[in-house]
């Protein structure tokens, strides 16, 4: 294994003393508190709101700081240390600041048997971003390897944000996703 | 800005024959058209809302027995029959109301299964029309649909259905004048595959982490917030509406006596036509591979074939001709599984497919029980470092020795689920894995299915 695993392992959130990135945003908007407090009617149990309600905090915050998550533990009334342990167990909730566009290629195996691997380094190439954690310096881009995404016929394929994905990804069509992020044609990442 | 699909599906749904009585179409109708999921259509065009009006009109214990009598056994991957499965659920009586609760899981992840989407894209209201129908027999009043959250773009649109569904008391109070009430609330996952295991989805719908629970309790006594509860695949609970319409004892008559009705196969990997295929249980896996899907695309020699979704032990060409039911995938040492039917041809290293799924599973185990949450991380270390030539013989016999200590040792079946290709690959492809260890490196370096590995 070469070294630039090990070092994608360490910028992965939670190692070991490491501290979680400080957000520019600290307290969720009065729309989104009371969109959680609907949330939270809905159920019929306050907690089960948790999930929703870091949606909502990782789109008010731009990912899902310490802060969004005291936030949301405010929020539903709810200890402080669930909300964490929850955080922290998705896969989906950013821990770190992602670009406007995060990049999300799936490398399991019937993309890879079909380029994903790549497709991923492509991605990398003409984003500039080698790892996991980074975002570009004109903020545009971060890129993540992440696990089937339920399109293993149209492989590879790639999610930008939350839209829909880009399936039979090859060079031209990546050329063509990026320059549509870049022209807006995509939805900016918690927008 | 929605984020419905704009331009066309580049995904396959359709093959020569599809639709005739010999290839029944009963869950793709219309799929690969973008308007498809409106409420008008699915009334117009696909017989929507019928199966429903039907179950209304009998008793619910009637509706479990249509159920049971078409014989379907569950498509998410353990093939428990459904109607059993809901007759599980324990009824009021004089002294003793419940309130129960029905969950569909449509936390799809399983590497290589992409047909709970198709259902959820072009005919979201033939869940919800399911849905109802097994709420009502179970005489639940609310049900959730557990989706993932990448699929948002889903949600979306599944939520447009309801509001449809709502509109036109198809949900909600007394549900065209029958007097059963029903609500549907979409609940959006956060990325962990181990949600799809149901007693973990229940944890993560009550907002905890997705950790299993042991069982018993069994959902159907201690289910979603301490209510009983049943949770069943996407794909069952949307054949629930064509049972009812068709009638239990008719759907049975498609398939074999014992794996009934229609299955959605995804078809993936090396092939010409990779996409979906709805055929009755029982056709043979080549027939599927070579005559439907086209077999590999430039005349390649196929390998091995993963019948039954990445947890599944691999085929290799003595069971290409295995039929497609639950029984027989079984008897021949693997698993029908969630229908995702991977192929792979001859140019792939088997130590990489193998790499690239066990670290699948090291990377999704949830972390509560020891034996999956190391046995996992070793296999994949151990798998890493002969990809890399730096394997030792020794290596092969440990990694023998802990598929025994993982399977059936722990609470969920994710620890199961990587032993099946483990054991199986290594089984059956040992040479491969001397040749690394024997010449220190892998012997197809332009086969890249690991990102890192070389």
């Amino acid at each position: 294994m070469n070294s630039s695993s090990s070092s994608t392992r360490s910028a992965l959130p939670l190692a070991p003393g490491e501290r979680l990135p400080v957000s520019k945003v600290l307290t969720l908007s009065p729309e989104a508190l009371k969109e959680i407090d609907q949330l939270a009617d809905k159920f019929p149990d306050r907690l089960a709101a948790t999930l929703p309600a870091l949606h909502i905090a990782q789109r008010e915050f731009g990912f899902v700081s310490l802060e969004a998550m005291k936030a949301v533990a405010k929020a539903l009334d709810i200890p402080e240390g669930h909300v964490y342990g929850v955080a922290s167990f998705y896969s989906m909730y950013q821990k770190h600041p992602v670009g406007s566009f995060h990049i999300q290629v799936c490398t399991n195996i019937s993309c890879a048997l079909n380029g994903a691997v790549a497709l991923l380094d492509l991605v990398k190439k003409k984003t500039g971003i080698s790892q996991r954690g980074e975002v570009s310096s004109d903020g545009l881009w971060s890129v993540e390897e992440v696990e089937c995404l339920a399109s293993c016929g149209s492989g590879p394929c790639l999610q930008v944000n939350h839209d829909i994905y880009d399936e039979f990804v090859n060079e031209a069509e990546l050329d063509r996703v990026l320059e549509a992020c870049r022209s807006g044609q995509y939805r900016e990442w918690a927008k | 800005m929605t984020s419905y699909r704009q331009k066309k599906d580049p995904q396959s749904y359709s093959f020569e024959g599809f639709g005739t009585p010999a290839f029944p179409n009963l869950m793709l109708r219309g799929a690969g058209n973008l308007d498809n999921w409106r409420l008008a259509i699915y009334q117009k065009e696909h017989e929507g809302y019928l199966g429903l009006k039907r179950a209304l009109s009998m008793e619910p214990s009637q509706v479990i027995d249509e159920m049971k009598a078409s014989g379907i056994r569950g498509r998410g991957g353990a093939g428990f029959p459904a109607g059993l499965k809901w007759s599980f659920m324990p009824k009021d009586t004089a002294d003793k109301k419940y309130t129960r609760y029905l969950v569909c899981n449509a936390d799809e992840g399983e590497p290589g299964t992409f047909k709970d989407r198709s259902i959820m894209e072009y005919n979201p209201h033939q869940l919800i029309e399911g849905m109802i129908i097994a709420g009502f027999a179970m005489q639940c009043h609310m049900g959730f649909i557990y989706v993932r959250g990448e699929f948002l773009w889903l949600i979306e649109k599944l939520e447009a259905a309801i509001e449809e569904a709502k509109k036109e008391n198809l949900l909600g109070q007394n549900i065209l004048g029958s007097g059963f009430n029903f609500d549907l609330i979409v609940y959006r996952g956060a990325g962990a595959y181990i949600c799809g295991e149901e007693t973990a989805l229940l944890n993560s719908l009550e907002g905890r982490r997705g950790e299993p629970r042991i069982k018993p309790p069994f959902p159907a006594s201690k289910g979603a917030f301490g209510q009983p509860t049943t949770i069943n695949n996407v794909e069952t609970l949307a054949a629930a509406a064509p049972i009812l319409r068709m009638g239990g004892a008719e759907y049975a008559k498609i398939g074999t006596p014992k794996n009934t009705g229609t299955r959605i196969f995804c078809v993936s990997g090396h092939v010409q036509r990779p996409g979906l295929y709805e055929l009755p249980l029982g056709v043979p896996l080549i027939t599927l591979v070579k005559d439907l899907a086209g077999g590999t695309p430039n005349g390649k020699k196929i390998k091995a074939i993963i019948p039954g979704g990445a947890s599944s032990a691999v085929f290799t060409e003595s069971d290409f001709d295995c039929p497609l039911d639950f029984d027989t995938i079984r008897d021949r040492g693997s698993m029908a599984g969630s229908g995702g039917i991977i192929v792979i041809d001859e140019d792939t290293c088997m130590v990489q497919v193998c790499l690239r799924l066990i670290r699948f599973y090291a990377h999704e185990s949830c972390g509560q029980c020891t034996p999956c949450r190391e046995g996992c991380n070793w296999m994949e270390m151990i798998l890493t470092r002969i990809e890399n030539g730096e394997g030792r013989l020794e290596d092969l016999e440990t990694l023998k020795s802990m598929t025994p200590r993982i399977a059936g040792k722990t609470l969920c079946a994710l620890g199961d689920a990587a032993c099946g290709p483990m054991d199986s690959i290594l089984g059956k492809f040992r040479d491969e894995f001397i040749h690394h260890i024997e010449h220190k490196k892998c012997p197809k370096p332009s086969c890249q299915l690991v990102t890192y590995s070389h």
